[in-house]
């Protein structure tokens, strides 16, 4: 059975097979948010840990950290803001870059073991960011695309998944520390974005037997109504075998959407983190009973 | 497959057929599309005349939509394809008579390091829908690529695009090379992807900034001077 495990200072979270779907909260990312991008090139984080506090209450189980900010110190934001939201919250962090630097930037302040988001299949990036990811102990977010690009067989990127574990093996680091990527296409561009990725997960999970993660939003780019086609898929892609995404928990049906794919699948017991999240909280006892339950108490 | 709502486009006076041309490009209608072009081709249309009032006409249209979000990704990709079905026409037609009914040649491609193309692909169908000849360099292009391209196809127009932030300032590397070659005043260059933005676009010296495929490709008109 194959466990992830990512942790901070003071908590940590398993992405596993047997394990509640994680959602990594997408928010601290400037791309494509003018606004924050310009509040954190000033160094005003006040958005940063609002984005981070919501998405925590809202049932992030980690929180995934990028400062790609055009003609900016990415390094030195990342680190900045990593230790900040390590200062505000005890979920885990992915730390999230394109630059190695940032990467080892980020490595260096966080306490804990870390997610490495990430690496691809290019021998190039692969030879830079292994030996960090191995030197701080951390896990790694593998793309399943290589110098050839992103092909649209899903064969193909099962294969580059599989050369990453393997390299990773090289560099000492286990497969259970190699969470997959498989690449979510805009299914409005590829009618067969959606099946392919179903299809390259149960391989994935069956074959390489890896955890698997993905920037779910992808799926739906062009589309009107996104969070209807998002709220749709990641259910279908945790039934498919995906353990992990990188999420916006505050999207209006997206919570409950993953913890009903929990329970579908098995890995909510006696479903009750379910029935903690829905019992209704305005439902009157009769006063014959004794008012729900207590819990707490444990056997001796 | 006839209802009463059914049109026979070669029934149609030319002003009727080109504005049906129009409606069923927005359509996605391929096929109509195809044969509008052929009937206006058969009562002696210039290629140059059909491209620009009924097929690049269409698209700005289309371009609209999709820029105020009317219009979505699948829907502009099936219009692109009702364009090309009509182009495919016209092209050989055009060669043939050297006429210069493109507005010149587009050349785009994604920077070295940058595996990333679904934007930028739909900016270069955007592009052939405003009436460019689109010269697609694809992915992982180093300033050779770009360099050379310009030497054999010598665009109106040249753009780059890149996803990462790691690969976005290769565009300013290319920009420079090309000012350095003395290229740059005389080909204006544009840049887009999803973490860029008009500071940095101006920080590296690029003519224009495409927020989207749709604005990009009213600007990409604006440049050659065809502003609608």
């Amino acid at each position: 059975m194959t466990r992830t495990v990512i942790s901070s200072a003071s908590k940590e979270v398993v992405i596993g097979f047997d394990q509640p779907f994680v959602m990594i909260g997408e928010r601290i990312n400037p791309t494509g948010r003018k606004l924050l991008a310009a509040e954190m090139k000033e160094g005003n984080y006040e958005r940063v840990i609002a984005d981070a506090l919501a998405q925590v209450a809202a049932g992030a189980q980690m929180l995934d950290i990028n400062a790609g900010i055009p003609l900016a110190d990415e390094p030195a934001i990342l680190a900045e803001v990593i230790r900040l939201v390590q200062s505000i919250t005890d979920v885990p962090l992915a730390i999230d870059s394109s630059m190695v630097a940032g990467l080892e930037a980020g490595l260096a302040v966080y306490q804990g073991r870390a997610l490495v988001n990430s690496t691809t299949g290019e021998d190039e990036v692969l030879e830079r960011v292994l030996p960090l990811v191995k030197k701080y102990d951390a896990a790694v977010v593998a793309i399943s695309n290589d110098d050839s690009g992103i092909s649209e067989n899903p064969d193909d990127r099962f294969e580059i998944a599989k050369k990453i574990v393997q390299r990773a093996a090289d560099h000492g680091i286990k497969a259970c520390d190699v969470i997959v990527d498989p690449l979510v296409m805009p299914i409005g561009a590829i009618n067969s974005a959606g099946r392919d990725v179903f299809y390259l997960l149960r391989r994935l999970r069956e074959e390489l037997k890896v955890n698997t993660t993905c920037g779910a939003s992808n799926i739906s780019f062009g589309l009107p109504n996104r969070h209807g086609i998002n709220n749709a898929f990641l259910p279908m892609v945790a039934a498919a075998g995906m353990t992990s995404a990188i999420v916006n928990p505050l999207h209006e049906g997206l919570v409950a959407s993953i913890k009903a794919a929990d329970v579908l699948n098995g890995v909510d017991p006696s479903c009750m983190a379910w029935i903690r999240a829905n019992r209704d909280p305005n439902a009157e006892p009769s006063g014959e009973g004794r008012g729900g339950r207590r819990g707490g108490r444990r056997r001796g | 497959m006839s209802d009463e709502n059914d049109v026979i486009l070669d029934d149609l006076s030319d002003e009727d057929l080109v504005d049906q041309m129009k409606d069923d490009l927005y359509d996605g209608m391929a096929a109509e599309v195809r044969e509008g072009t052929q009937i206006l081709l058969r009562r002696g249309w210039e290629a140059g005349d059909i491209l620009s009032q009924a097929l690049v006409e269409g698209m700005r249209i289309v371009g609209i939509d999709f820029r105020d979000g009317t219009l979505f990704v699948p829907e502009v990709l099936q219009c692109a394809g009702a364009m090309k079905s009509g182009m495919e026409l016209l092209r050989p037609i055009l060669a043939s008579t050297g006429s210069r009914a493109s507005l010149g040649k587009f050349v785009i491609g994604t920077v070295k390091g940058d595996i990333h193309d679904i934007g930028k692909n739909l900016v270069g169908m955007m592009l052939e829908g405003a009436g460019f000849e689109v010269i697609d360099l694809g992915i992982n292009n180093p300033v050779d690529n770009y360099l050379a391209a310009i030497d054999q196809h010598q665009p109106a127009v040249l753009g780059m695009s890149a996803l990462l932030t790691t690969t976005m300032p290769y565009m300013g590397v290319v920009i420079e090379e090309l000012d350095k070659r003395g290229i740059l005043k005389s080909l204006p260059v544009m840049v887009g992807g999803a973490p860029l933005n008009q500071e940095f676009a101006d920080a590296i010296g690029a003519t224009k900034y495409g927020r989207d495929a749709a604005v990009s490709a009213e600007l990409a008109r604006a440049l050659v001077g065809q502003n609608h």
